[in-house]
């Protein structure tokens, strides 16, 4: 072949080439914003996904914990019941423990195993194994804890009377105040409306369907390794580290498959993960604990219940001027995570309007209860509530609708939060309203209604809505202490792999993750795999909390998976763009000349963000969610049964990257919260739950869901993943009070506290009917 | 008090196969499935009756398996999600709960794919409210069953394309 032959071979094929790339760019391969299939779904249709409770070592015996049947007392006796062969059994008490007796989070005041005192109901005292689990029952039964009692306190406002100092010096975990201009000066005005209301919301049990569990295995040489039920890997490994006193590097976290977690797995597997660990410890076997539903309900975390009290200024055109307002907290026993669930209650309580003075005085108090913890929402659903309520009483006030009152209010781009944060982001609660109204088909069904109503009919139908925020990642300074790191590794076929500790929990983080990368580096979605968090193979991305593993965690795999490509381009293996083929033979060559082909990410605040924790002012989050949703229920004011007959969810998420996935956590947000406004009431006897089955403890069935029909309108963010935001909790926040709302449209009744239960409703109504 | 009459010879069909084992009387055929027969597709979400993680076929009816005792199977075709799928082919269900978005995180899903397969046989072309009802006794926390429904919907429609 002469040279002119030969160029013209190059020639045709970088020809070739370019209409390759032309003609891929043209089928735009964009992955994200496709509804690509999830990574682990087949194995989760098929039942072949290997859940905790699915998987057994050799040699493996079973752990049971003995609890408190007590509020709060000291512990008198151990008592173990005649005629079992005690010397079969493991036993573990706070005795047994190597390192501290406290669980690592952020205060160390509660114990994996109470020594002498207890604090709340269900309180862990003795820990049993057996390989026997039947017989291992009976025993739990067979031990006798003799609990001399101490006065115990169960209420917000008993805690905050004091009646018992149970906690510190005054029963308070942690206090807030948040403060923007100066409310006392707006009060005397003449010229302002004065409106207060007072709101409550209870408890709220997770109720994922799989139960907390976990598998330990330990020895003094090789150290612990705990396989289990998580949303937090680094969470339990820097609670062992500190229950068993050993470095680092013995200690192995692995995450396996989770079956739901909505916060509940946040921090309370650290606790049965030290538990079973102590067992393996003891007897030198893998030991698994599974919790049965009656144990995980009564014994492990809940949502806060919350009481928030509101004294709001608007003038008679209709401006908010001062809102002041006070928010608190049943933190439960222990301090646990009360703190951070109150920062973002907090920070949610003034809602996405621009007030000139606000207030918020915020405490989390302590209770004989068992701790309460991360749910979905993380306060904002209970302070959201209370204002959502609130705002519609103040337009009534002003002789304003709902809808118009909260249109003169909204917050608008360069104006400021409760916290002073400037909101830089596009925002449109008015196009969001809007638009949810012609969805709901607002106004017309709102008219008919009031007609309707006035029929005499026994059923009474409402509309209702709620405008929110809620912001993602973690508050303030947050994300700048956490230093998340996000791996992505190449292997020399040119596979792909995003090394991250974030969780798979049935939101999709194994999808997402895959689609970021994929897009980043311009390859097919299935040469991208996520690695099984692993602490002894992934790097520490954070917990998987706080709306923050698409926006923060999914930023981080973004530039992690660029960081490949700039490695490869550097190494002069990899041109500006490329082929498939051409991606996999410089990963080869890279590989066979260099060995492992790795690169790592580390967060990075966007530019310009300021927080204050002292003064609590500044940039709260990185940014918000935006969303409006509207309720229309009915009410039969014979059976006293609200149902939510439609319900429309509009959100401004920033970009989406999976339409079905995000559409599902909306629609299964809503859902949960639909179960927190209307059925999940927890039966509280003297701190403990007394309904803890599912029996008797009702969350929403396929009979009680509304339709729940999602929009997003997609504003891309600058500093998420392909333009997108946080998404998980915010369907959580709007639901209880649009509902509400609702039913004050359908009937005229006010009712300030959820759940709202048919007795609710019958001692309101029960004379006129 | 399941030890109190000893362990009992049983004879089935699970997915297909005859399957002969050694149980307690009145042990769940929960257990059975996940302990004596590995088969652990089948979840246990509550242990009472309420969730349907556990949901099974016995003879064709759809049953909560926490609540079967094993004698109650001697003889019986019992089916698990394990046989749902034609080798790597799925069960329409199964493929319509992939597209649709009908599982996330999973724990359910075996169980409500089970209730689904059980609900068609006995529809198949079912109303909203039919589905509703059909899918009644089995709870999802993560999807506020939109999706589940959407599923069943497609899966539907996959039959007509069938015929």
């Amino acid at each position: 072949m002469n040279t002119k032959a030969s160029e013209l071979a190059l020639e045709a094929a970088a020809t070739d080439r370019n209409s390759y790339l032309m003609a891929e760019a043209r089928k735009q391969r964009e992955i994200v914003g496709r509804p690509v299939p999830r990574k682990e779904g087949r194995a989760k249709v098929t039942g072949a996904a290997r859940y905790i409770d699915d998987l057994t070592l050799p040699g493996m015996i079973y752990g049971a914990t003995v609890r408190s049947n007590a509020a709060r007392g000291r512990i008198k006796s151990i008592d173990f019941g005649e005629g079992l062969p005690w010397d079969e059994f493991i036993i573990v008490t706070a005795k047994d423990i190597p390192g501290a007796n406290a669980v690592a989070l952020i205060l160390l005041d509660q114990p994996y195993l109470a020594a002498e005192f207890v604090n709340h109901p269900e309180e862990p005292i003795l820990l049993l194994a057996h390989p026997d689990k039947h017989l291992l029952e009976v025993a739990r039964r067979a031990v006798t804890i003799e609990i001399e009692p101490l006065p115990a306190i169960f209420t917000i406002d008993e805690s905050l009377a004091k009646k018992e100092i149970i906690w510190g010096e005054d029963n308070t975990f942690k206090s807030y105040l948040v403060d923007k201009g100066n409310v006392d000066e707006v009060w005397s005005r003449d010229d302002v409306v004065i409106v207060e209301g007072e709101y409550r919301t209870g408890a709220q049990e997770h109720v994922y369907i799989e139960t907390n569990g976990v598998i330990a295995i330990a020895n003094a040489e090789e150290g612990l390794t705990v396989w289990g039920s998580m949303q937090c890997p680094y969470y339990i490994h820097k609670a062992l580290i500190k229950l068993f006193n050993l470095p680092e590097e013995k200690i192995r976290v692995v995450q396996t498959e989770t079956g739901g977690g909505f916060g509940g797995k946040e921090e309370y597997p650290s606790m049965i993960a030290g538990h079973a660990a102590l067992l393996a410890w003891k007897s030198g076997k893998p030991v698994k604990i599974i919790y049965d539903r009656a144990e995980d309900m009564a014994a492990t975390t809940k949502r806060h219940p919350a009481r928030t009290r509101h004294r709001t200024a608007v003038t008679r055109d209709g401006k908010l001027v001062a809102q002041e307002i006070d928010f608190v907290v049943d933190g439960g026993a222990y301090a646990t995570l009360s703190s951070v669930v109150l920062s973002r209650g907090t920070i949610h309580a003034a809602g996405p309007y621009s007030c000139p003075n606000v207030r918020i005085n915020a405490r989390a108090v302590a209770t004989n209860a068992p701790p309460h913890g991360a749910f979905r929402g993380f306060g904002a659903p209970q302070s959201i509530f209370a204002l959502e309520r609130h705002m519609d009483k103040a337009a009534r006030a002003v002789g304003l609708s709902a809808a118009e009152f909260r249109r003169r209010n909204f917050i608008r781009e360069n104006e400021t939060t409760a916290t002073q944060q400037t909101i830089r982001e596009r925002v449109d609660m008015d196009g969001l309203l809007a638009r949810a109204f012609e969805l709901s088909d607002y106004k017309a069904k709102t008219e008919r209604f009031a007609r309707e109503n006035a029929n005499g009919s026994k059923i009474k139908r409402g509309m209702g809505f709620a405008s929110f925020m809620h912001g993602a990642g973690f508050t303030g300074s947050g994300e700048v202490f956490l230093q998340s790191v996000v791996g992505c590794e190449a292997t020399a076929d040119g596979r792909v792999r995003v090394l991250a500790a974030s969780t798979e929990i049935g939101q999709g983080t194994n999808t997402i993750f895959a689609q970021i990368a994929a897009d980043a580096l311009k390859l097919d979605y299935d040469m991208i795999e996520v690695s099984q968090p692993d602490t002894a193979n992934v790097p520490n991305s954070g917990p998987t909390v706080a709306s923050r593993t698409c926006m923060i965690v999914g930023k981080l795999v973004e530039s992690a998976a660029l960081g490949l490509r700039q490695t490869l381009q550097g190494a002069s293996l990899l041109g500006e763009t490329y082929t498939a083929d051409e991606w996999r033979a410089a990963c080869r060559a890279y590989v066979e000349e260099r060995g492992a082909l790795k690169s790592f990410s580390k967060y990075q605040p966007p530019p310009g963000i300021v927080w204050d924790e002292g003064k609590y002012q500044g940039d709260a989050y990185g940014a918000f969610a935006w969303a409006v949703y509207v309720a229309e229920v009915s009410i039969d004011l014979v059976t006293y049964e609200t149902r939510v007959e439609d319900f429309v969810a509009v959100q401004e998420v920033g970009r989406v990257i999976h339409p079905v996935l995000a559409a599902g956590q909306i629609e299964g947000g809503v859902a949960q919260a639909i179960g927190y406004t209307l059925y999940e009431k927890v039966a509280w006897r003297e701190g403990r739950m007394a309904n803890s089955q599912m029996t008797n403890y009702i969350i929403p069935t396929a009979m009680d869901v509304p339709p729940i029909r999602v929009h997003f309108e997609e504003t891309p963010y600058p500093y998420g993943p392909a333009g997108a935001k946080g998404i998980g909790e915010l369907p959580m926040d709007g639901a209880a009070p649009a509902i509400l709302n609702a039913i004050e449209n359908a009937t005229g009744a006010s009712f300030t506290h959820i759940p709202l239960m048919p007795e609710d409703l019958m001692s309101k109504f029960g004379d006129l009917a | 008090m399941t030890e109190t009459f000893g362990k009992v010879k049983i004879s089935c069909t699970v997915n297909g196969e005859p399957r002969t084992f050694e149980s307690y009387p009145m042990a769940r055929l929960l257990d059975v499935l996940r302990e004596e027969l590995r088969l652990t597709g089948t979840k246990e979400g509550c242990g009472e009756g309420e969730c349907g993680a556990c949901s099974v076929l016995v003879d064709g009816a759809l049953v909560n398996s926490c609540l079967i005792p094993a004698l109650q199977i001697e003889g019986a075709n019992v089916k698990t999600i394990e046989g749902m799928a034609t080798g790597a082919q799925l069960h329409r269900v199964q493929e319509a709960f992939l597209e649709c978005g009908g599982a996330q995180c999973g724990i359910c899903t075996p169980g409500m794919v089970i209730a689904a397969v059980s609900l068609l046989e006995q529809n198949s072309q079912p109303t909203d409210a039919d589905i509703r009802a059909g899918l009644a006794g089995n709870l999802c926390r993560c999807t506020g069953y939109i999706k589940i429904f959407e599923a069943v919907v497609r899966a539907c429609q996959h039959d007509e394309v069938k015929r």
